[in-house]
Protein backbone atom coordinates (compact mmCIF):
# COMPACT_ATOMS: atom_id res chain seq x y z
CA UNK A 1 0.00 0.00 0.00
CA UNK A 2 1.31 3.51 -0.95
CA UNK A 3 1.92 6.28 1.71
CA UNK A 4 0.55 9.61 2.22
CA UNK A 5 3.56 12.66 3.10
CA UNK A 6 1.93 15.69 4.13
CA UNK A 7 3.57 18.83 4.59
CA UNK A 8 2.37 22.80 5.33
CA UNK A 9 2.11 25.12 2.86
CA UNK A 10 4.63 27.82 3.07
CA UNK A 11 2.02 30.26 2.42
CA UNK A 12 -0.02 30.51 5.33
CA UNK A 13 0.39 31.83 8.66
CA UNK A 14 -0.61 29.78 11.77
CA UNK A 15 -1.38 30.33 15.55
CA UNK A 16 -2.49 28.33 18.51
CA UNK A 17 -5.77 29.79 20.21
CA UNK A 18 -7.38 28.17 23.31
CA UNK A 19 -6.54 24.64 21.95
CA UNK A 20 -7.62 25.47 18.25
CA UNK A 21 -5.40 26.23 15.39
CA UNK A 22 -5.97 29.35 13.15
CA UNK A 23 -4.73 29.14 9.63
CA UNK A 24 -4.73 31.75 7.11
CA UNK A 25 -4.20 30.83 3.62
CA UNK A 26 -1.86 34.57 2.77
CA UNK A 27 -2.78 33.73 -0.91
CA UNK A 28 -6.22 33.98 -0.70
CA UNK A 29 -6.96 35.23 3.18
CA UNK A 30 -8.65 32.00 3.36
CA UNK A 31 -8.92 31.32 6.70
CA UNK A 32 -9.83 27.83 8.81
CA UNK A 33 -10.07 27.01 12.21
CA UNK A 34 -8.97 23.01 13.36
CA UNK A 35 -10.14 21.15 16.32
CA UNK A 36 -8.03 19.44 18.80
CA UNK A 37 -7.77 16.31 16.41
CA UNK A 38 -6.88 18.14 13.27
CA UNK A 39 -4.52 20.10 15.01
CA UNK A 40 -2.92 17.33 15.89
CA UNK A 41 -2.03 15.95 12.18
CA UNK A 42 -1.64 19.42 11.16
CA UNK A 43 1.23 19.75 14.04
CA UNK A 44 2.65 16.68 12.97
CA UNK A 45 2.93 17.17 9.04
CA UNK A 46 6.75 17.29 8.98
CA UNK A 47 7.00 15.57 5.09
CA UNK A 48 8.69 12.65 6.11
CA UNK A 49 6.23 10.87 8.61
CA UNK A 50 3.78 8.74 6.96
CA UNK A 51 0.14 10.22 7.30
CA UNK A 52 -0.57 6.43 8.91
CA UNK A 53 2.28 6.74 10.91
CA UNK A 54 0.64 10.14 12.27
CA UNK A 55 -2.73 8.56 12.92
CA UNK A 56 -1.49 5.33 15.11
CA UNK A 57 0.59 7.40 16.96
CA UNK A 58 -0.88 11.06 17.29
CA UNK A 59 -4.21 9.99 17.13
CA UNK A 60 -5.29 6.54 18.08
CA UNK A 61 -2.85 7.08 21.25
CA UNK A 62 -4.57 10.36 22.57
CA UNK A 63 -8.02 10.46 21.23
CA UNK A 64 -10.37 8.12 21.55
CA UNK A 65 -11.36 7.15 17.89
CA UNK A 66 -11.69 3.88 15.87
CA UNK A 67 -8.61 3.40 13.93
CA UNK A 68 -10.22 2.73 10.82
CA UNK A 69 -12.41 5.82 11.45
CA UNK A 70 -9.69 8.04 12.52
CA UNK A 71 -7.49 6.98 9.10
CA UNK A 72 -10.44 8.02 6.83
CA UNK A 73 -10.87 11.03 8.77
CA UNK A 74 -7.72 11.95 8.36
CA UNK A 75 -7.60 11.17 4.40
CA UNK A 76 -10.96 13.97 4.20
CA UNK A 77 -8.84 16.28 5.93
CA UNK A 78 -5.80 15.97 4.16
CA UNK A 79 -7.76 16.03 0.89
CA UNK A 80 -9.91 19.48 1.95
CA UNK A 81 -6.97 21.35 3.28
CA UNK A 82 -4.75 20.12 0.16
CA UNK A 83 -7.53 22.04 -1.87
CA UNK A 84 -7.16 25.03 -0.10
CA UNK A 85 -3.40 24.98 -0.84
CA UNK A 86 -2.77 24.48 2.84
CA UNK A 87 -1.05 21.32 3.14
CA UNK A 88 1.25 19.73 0.52
CA UNK A 89 0.76 16.12 -0.09
CA UNK A 90 2.64 13.68 -1.97
CA UNK A 91 3.34 9.93 -1.74
CA UNK A 92 6.57 10.53 -1.45
CA UNK A 93 8.56 12.21 1.57
CA UNK A 94 8.87 15.68 1.07
CA UNK A 95 13.02 16.87 1.21
CA UNK A 96 14.77 18.78 4.03
CA UNK A 97 14.13 21.93 2.40
CA UNK A 98 10.27 21.85 2.17
CA UNK A 99 9.69 21.10 5.64
CA UNK A 100 12.03 23.47 6.82
CA UNK A 101 10.68 26.41 5.21
CA UNK A 102 6.85 25.94 6.30
CA UNK A 103 6.05 28.88 8.88
CA UNK A 104 6.52 27.74 12.90
CA UNK A 105 2.90 28.60 14.37
CA UNK A 106 2.88 30.04 17.68
CA UNK A 107 1.30 29.48 20.81
CA UNK B 1 7.95 62.36 -10.11
CA UNK B 2 6.82 65.76 -10.43
CA UNK B 3 8.35 68.33 -7.94
CA UNK B 4 5.75 71.22 -8.75
CA UNK B 5 3.31 70.65 -6.39
CA UNK B 6 0.40 73.31 -5.81
CA UNK B 7 -1.76 71.52 -3.84
CA UNK B 8 -0.69 69.87 -0.48
CA UNK B 9 -2.95 69.05 2.54
CA UNK B 10 -1.94 66.05 4.90
CA UNK B 11 -5.12 63.65 5.77
CA UNK B 12 -3.96 62.07 9.35
CA UNK B 13 -6.15 59.05 10.39
CA UNK B 14 -5.19 56.73 13.58
CA UNK B 15 -2.21 58.78 14.20
CA UNK B 16 -0.55 58.08 10.18
CA UNK B 17 -0.24 61.24 8.55
CA UNK B 18 -0.12 60.78 4.76
CA UNK B 19 0.41 63.99 2.98
CA UNK B 20 -1.72 64.34 -0.83
CA UNK B 21 -0.32 66.53 -3.41
CA UNK B 22 -1.95 67.58 -6.34
CA UNK B 23 -1.80 69.89 -9.36
CA UNK B 24 -5.89 69.87 -10.07
CA UNK B 25 -7.86 72.13 -8.13
CA UNK B 26 -11.12 69.94 -8.36
CA UNK B 27 -9.34 66.78 -6.86
CA UNK B 28 -7.57 69.23 -4.11
CA UNK B 29 -11.23 70.49 -3.19
CA UNK B 30 -12.85 66.90 -3.07
CA UNK B 31 -10.06 65.78 -1.05
CA UNK B 32 -10.38 68.60 1.25
CA UNK B 33 -13.66 68.71 1.63
CA UNK B 34 -13.84 65.13 2.18
CA UNK B 35 -11.11 64.38 4.93
CA UNK B 36 -12.01 68.00 6.71
CA UNK B 37 -12.06 66.28 9.85
CA UNK B 38 -8.70 64.56 9.19
CA UNK B 39 -6.98 67.52 8.08
CA UNK B 40 -3.39 67.83 10.22
CA UNK B 41 0.05 69.67 9.65
CA UNK B 42 1.87 66.78 11.36
CA UNK B 43 5.18 65.63 9.56
CA UNK B 44 3.80 63.00 6.69
CA UNK B 45 5.10 59.52 7.03
CA UNK B 46 4.04 58.96 3.13
CA UNK B 47 3.85 61.60 0.14
CA UNK B 48 1.02 60.47 -2.33
CA UNK B 49 0.72 62.27 -5.49
CA UNK B 50 -2.50 62.54 -7.00
CA UNK B 51 -2.98 62.50 -10.76
CA UNK B 52 -6.48 63.18 -12.16
CA UNK B 53 -7.17 61.62 -15.63
CA UNK B 54 -10.68 61.81 -17.43
CA UNK B 55 -11.27 58.29 -18.10
CA UNK B 56 -11.73 55.42 -15.75
CA UNK B 57 -8.03 53.93 -16.06
CA UNK B 58 -9.83 50.12 -16.29
CA UNK B 59 -12.59 48.50 -16.87
CA UNK B 60 -14.76 49.38 -14.19
CA UNK B 61 -15.55 46.32 -13.01
CA UNK B 62 -12.46 45.19 -12.36
CA UNK B 63 -12.20 44.29 -9.11
CA UNK B 64 -9.54 45.49 -6.42
CA UNK B 65 -5.46 43.85 -6.65
CA UNK B 66 -2.83 44.65 -4.21
CA UNK B 67 0.14 42.78 -5.11
CA UNK B 68 3.89 43.67 -4.70
CA UNK B 69 6.52 44.34 -7.54
CA UNK B 70 10.15 44.36 -6.62
CA UNK B 71 9.91 47.40 -3.83
CA UNK B 72 6.21 48.76 -4.29
CA UNK B 73 3.42 47.91 -3.54
CA UNK B 74 0.40 48.25 -6.63
CA UNK B 75 -2.89 48.52 -6.07
CA UNK B 76 -5.58 48.76 -8.91
CA UNK B 77 -8.80 48.59 -9.33
CA UNK B 78 -11.30 49.91 -12.27
CA UNK B 79 -11.59 53.59 -10.71
CA UNK B 80 -8.06 54.03 -9.34
CA UNK B 81 -4.13 52.58 -10.12
CA UNK B 82 -1.74 53.23 -7.72
CA UNK B 83 1.73 52.61 -6.43
CA UNK B 84 3.55 52.91 -3.32
CA UNK B 85 7.14 52.77 -1.92
CA UNK B 86 7.41 50.95 1.30
CA UNK B 87 10.71 52.16 1.15
CA UNK B 88 10.75 55.72 -0.01
CA UNK B 89 7.55 56.53 1.51
CA UNK B 90 6.25 57.82 -1.65
CA UNK B 91 3.29 57.09 -4.05
CA UNK B 92 0.97 58.40 -7.25
CA UNK B 93 -2.19 57.54 -7.45
CA UNK B 94 -4.38 58.07 -10.95
CA UNK B 95 -7.72 58.42 -10.67
CA UNK B 96 -10.76 60.63 -11.82
CA UNK B 97 -12.33 63.08 -9.98
CA UNK B 98 -14.57 60.06 -8.19
CA UNK B 99 -14.16 60.22 -4.46
CA UNK B 100 -14.66 56.94 -3.60
CA UNK B 101 -11.76 55.76 -5.33
CA UNK B 102 -8.63 57.73 -3.34
CA UNK B 103 -11.01 56.05 -0.30
CA UNK B 104 -10.30 53.17 -1.21
CA UNK B 105 -6.71 53.79 -1.88
CA UNK B 106 -6.39 55.11 1.20
CA UNK B 107 -8.19 52.36 3.19
CA UNK B 108 -5.65 49.31 1.30
CA UNK B 109 -2.91 51.67 2.43
CA UNK B 110 -3.58 51.80 5.99
CA UNK B 111 -4.56 48.32 6.12
CA UNK B 112 -0.94 47.65 4.66
CA UNK B 113 0.72 50.07 7.10
CA UNK B 114 -1.79 48.62 10.29
CA UNK B 115 -0.41 45.06 10.08
CA UNK B 116 2.95 46.50 10.17
CA UNK B 117 1.57 47.87 13.48
CA UNK B 118 -0.39 45.53 15.69
CA UNK B 119 -3.40 46.91 13.94
CA UNK B 120 -6.24 46.41 11.43
CA UNK B 121 -9.47 47.71 9.48
CA UNK B 122 -12.39 45.96 10.41
CA UNK B 123 -15.94 46.23 8.91
CA UNK B 124 -17.79 47.57 11.79
CA UNK B 125 -18.54 50.32 13.81
CA UNK B 126 -17.71 52.08 16.70
CA UNK B 127 -18.64 54.27 19.17
CA UNK B 128 -16.93 55.74 22.21
CA UNK B 129 -19.26 55.84 25.43
CA UNK B 130 -17.97 56.78 28.75
CA UNK B 131 -14.10 57.11 27.35
CA UNK B 132 -14.41 53.42 25.66
CA UNK B 133 -14.56 52.13 22.79
CA UNK B 134 -17.26 49.57 21.72
CA UNK B 135 -17.09 47.91 18.20
CA UNK B 136 -19.68 46.58 16.29
CA UNK B 137 -18.86 44.13 13.72
CA UNK B 138 -20.86 42.56 10.42
CA UNK B 139 -21.26 42.13 7.17
CA UNK B 140 -23.29 44.69 4.88
CA UNK B 141 -27.05 44.54 6.16
CA UNK B 142 -25.72 42.92 9.96
CA UNK B 143 -27.17 46.81 11.73
CA UNK B 144 -24.06 49.06 11.57
CA UNK B 145 -25.16 52.06 10.72
CA UNK B 146 -28.97 51.16 12.26
CA UNK B 147 -27.05 50.73 15.66
CA UNK B 148 -24.96 53.85 15.10
CA UNK B 149 -28.13 55.49 14.31
CA UNK B 150 -29.89 54.38 17.42
CA UNK B 151 -26.73 55.53 19.84
CA UNK B 152 -27.41 57.76 22.84
CA UNK B 153 -26.62 61.83 21.69
CA UNK B 154 -23.97 61.53 24.48
CA UNK B 155 -21.96 58.88 22.59
CA UNK B 156 -19.23 59.86 20.05
CA UNK B 157 -19.26 58.03 16.66
CA UNK B 158 -16.14 57.17 15.39
CA UNK B 159 -17.67 54.73 11.98
CA UNK B 160 -20.82 53.70 10.98
CA UNK B 161 -18.46 50.93 8.42
CA UNK B 162 -15.13 50.82 8.74
CA UNK B 163 -13.10 50.33 12.24
CA UNK B 164 -9.46 51.52 12.84
CA UNK B 165 -7.98 49.27 15.47
CA UNK B 166 -4.22 49.62 16.50
CA UNK B 167 -2.37 48.46 19.86
CA UNK B 168 -0.54 50.89 21.42
CA UNK B 169 1.53 49.18 24.17
CA UNK B 170 -0.39 47.00 25.67
CA UNK B 171 -3.79 48.69 24.32
CA UNK B 172 -5.93 48.53 21.22
CA UNK B 173 -7.59 51.44 20.87
CA UNK B 174 -9.96 52.38 17.85
CA UNK B 175 -9.69 55.38 16.39
CA UNK B 176 -12.05 57.77 14.46
CA UNK B 177 -12.28 57.44 10.60
CA UNK B 178 -13.81 59.30 7.21
CA UNK B 179 -14.59 55.88 6.45
CA UNK B 180 -18.35 56.01 5.97
CA UNK B 181 -21.47 53.71 5.40
CA UNK B 182 -24.99 54.20 4.68
CA UNK B 183 -25.18 57.19 7.48
CA UNK B 184 -22.81 58.89 5.13
CA UNK B 185 -21.43 61.00 7.74
CA UNK B 186 -17.49 60.91 8.69
CA UNK B 187 -16.45 59.62 12.60
CA UNK B 188 -14.69 62.11 14.82
CA UNK B 189 -11.75 62.54 14.57
CA UNK B 190 -10.23 61.04 18.20
CA UNK B 191 -9.72 57.71 19.88
CA UNK B 192 -10.48 55.62 22.89
CA UNK B 193 -8.66 52.38 24.34
CA UNK B 194 -11.54 48.64 22.97
CA UNK B 195 -13.51 47.69 25.63
CA UNK B 196 -15.61 45.14 24.16
CA UNK B 197 -16.53 43.24 20.55
CA UNK B 198 -19.48 42.80 19.45
CA UNK B 199 -20.85 40.86 16.50
CA UNK B 200 -23.95 41.50 15.58
CA UNK B 201 -27.11 39.80 14.37
CA UNK B 202 -30.58 41.16 14.21
CA UNK B 203 -33.19 39.69 16.33
CA UNK B 204 -36.84 39.94 18.21
CA UNK B 205 -35.33 40.80 21.17
CA UNK B 206 -31.72 41.72 23.14
CA UNK B 207 -29.14 39.39 23.79
CA UNK B 208 -25.41 39.29 24.45
CA UNK B 209 -23.61 36.20 24.67
CA UNK B 210 -19.80 35.69 25.21
CA UNK B 211 -18.08 33.93 22.43
CA UNK B 212 -15.06 31.07 23.12
CA UNK B 213 -11.77 32.56 21.57
CA UNK B 214 -11.98 30.70 18.82
CA UNK B 215 -15.55 31.40 17.72
CA UNK B 216 -14.65 34.70 18.25
CA UNK B 217 -11.45 34.71 15.60
CA UNK B 218 -13.71 33.12 13.16
CA UNK B 219 -16.03 35.96 13.46
CA UNK B 220 -13.41 38.86 13.23
CA UNK B 221 -11.22 36.84 10.53
CA UNK B 222 -14.55 37.07 8.19
CA UNK B 223 -14.77 41.23 8.65
CA UNK B 224 -11.23 42.38 9.10
CA UNK B 225 -10.35 44.14 5.33
CA UNK B 226 -6.90 42.66 4.10
CA UNK B 227 -5.84 42.63 0.21
CA UNK B 228 -2.60 42.03 -0.09
CA UNK B 229 -0.63 38.10 -0.60
CA UNK B 230 1.72 39.23 1.51
CA UNK B 231 3.06 35.72 3.93
CA UNK B 232 4.35 38.47 5.96
CA UNK B 233 1.90 40.81 7.07
CA UNK B 234 -0.73 37.99 6.88
CA UNK B 235 0.90 36.53 9.71
CA UNK B 236 1.18 39.88 11.34
CA UNK B 237 -2.96 40.20 10.85
CA UNK B 238 -3.34 36.70 12.32
CA UNK B 239 -1.50 37.36 15.20
CA UNK B 240 -3.24 40.66 15.77
CA UNK B 241 -6.65 39.48 16.11
CA UNK B 242 -5.27 36.29 18.07
CA UNK B 243 -3.90 38.95 20.66
CA UNK B 244 -7.03 41.06 20.27
CA UNK B 245 -9.57 38.28 21.31
CA UNK B 246 -7.33 37.14 23.89
CA UNK B 247 -7.42 41.03 25.24
CA UNK B 248 -10.85 42.22 24.66
CA UNK B 249 -14.45 40.80 25.54
CA UNK B 250 -15.64 39.31 22.51
CA UNK B 251 -19.48 38.86 22.39
CA UNK B 252 -22.34 37.80 19.49
CA UNK B 253 -25.07 40.97 19.95
CA UNK B 254 -29.10 39.45 18.60
CA UNK B 255 -30.77 43.17 18.30
CA UNK B 256 -33.83 44.41 18.00
CA UNK B 257 -32.94 47.83 16.48
CA UNK B 258 -34.77 50.39 18.76
CA UNK B 259 -32.46 52.10 21.33
CA UNK B 260 -33.19 49.98 24.12
CA UNK B 261 -30.31 47.96 22.78
CA UNK B 262 -27.70 50.14 23.65
CA UNK B 263 -28.89 50.23 27.58
CA UNK B 264 -27.86 46.10 26.85
CA UNK B 265 -24.48 46.92 25.28
CA UNK B 266 -24.13 49.71 28.44
CA UNK B 267 -24.80 46.74 31.00
CA UNK B 268 -22.58 44.36 29.62
CA UNK B 269 -19.90 46.66 30.34
CA UNK B 270 -20.95 47.27 33.68
CA UNK B 271 -22.17 50.99 33.36
CA UNK B 272 -25.30 51.81 34.28
CA UNK B 273 -28.01 51.95 31.66
CA UNK B 274 -29.01 55.80 30.04
CA UNK B 275 -32.97 55.51 31.14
Amino acid sequence: MSETYITRSSAIAARMLAGEMMVMNSVDSTFFTLNPVATAIWQAADGRTPLREIVRTKICEQFDVDPMQAEKDAQEFVTDLSQHGILLVSSEPFPDTAASTRPEEKP
Amino acid sequence: MTTSFQHRCIVEIGGIPIAVSTGDLGLFGLIERRYSGFLSDSRPELEIELQRVEQPVSSPDEDVRVYREVEEWVLHRGDFRARWSPLSGQGTVRQNLNPYAFDSVLRILHSLLLAERHGFLLHAASVICDGKACLFSGVSGAGKTTLARLAPQEATLLTDEISYVRRAVEVYSAYGTPFAGELAQPGENCAAPVSALFFLEQGPENLVEELPAPEAMRRLMRNILFFADDPGLVENVLNTACDLVSRVSACRLVFYPDAKVWDVVRQFQGLPAYV
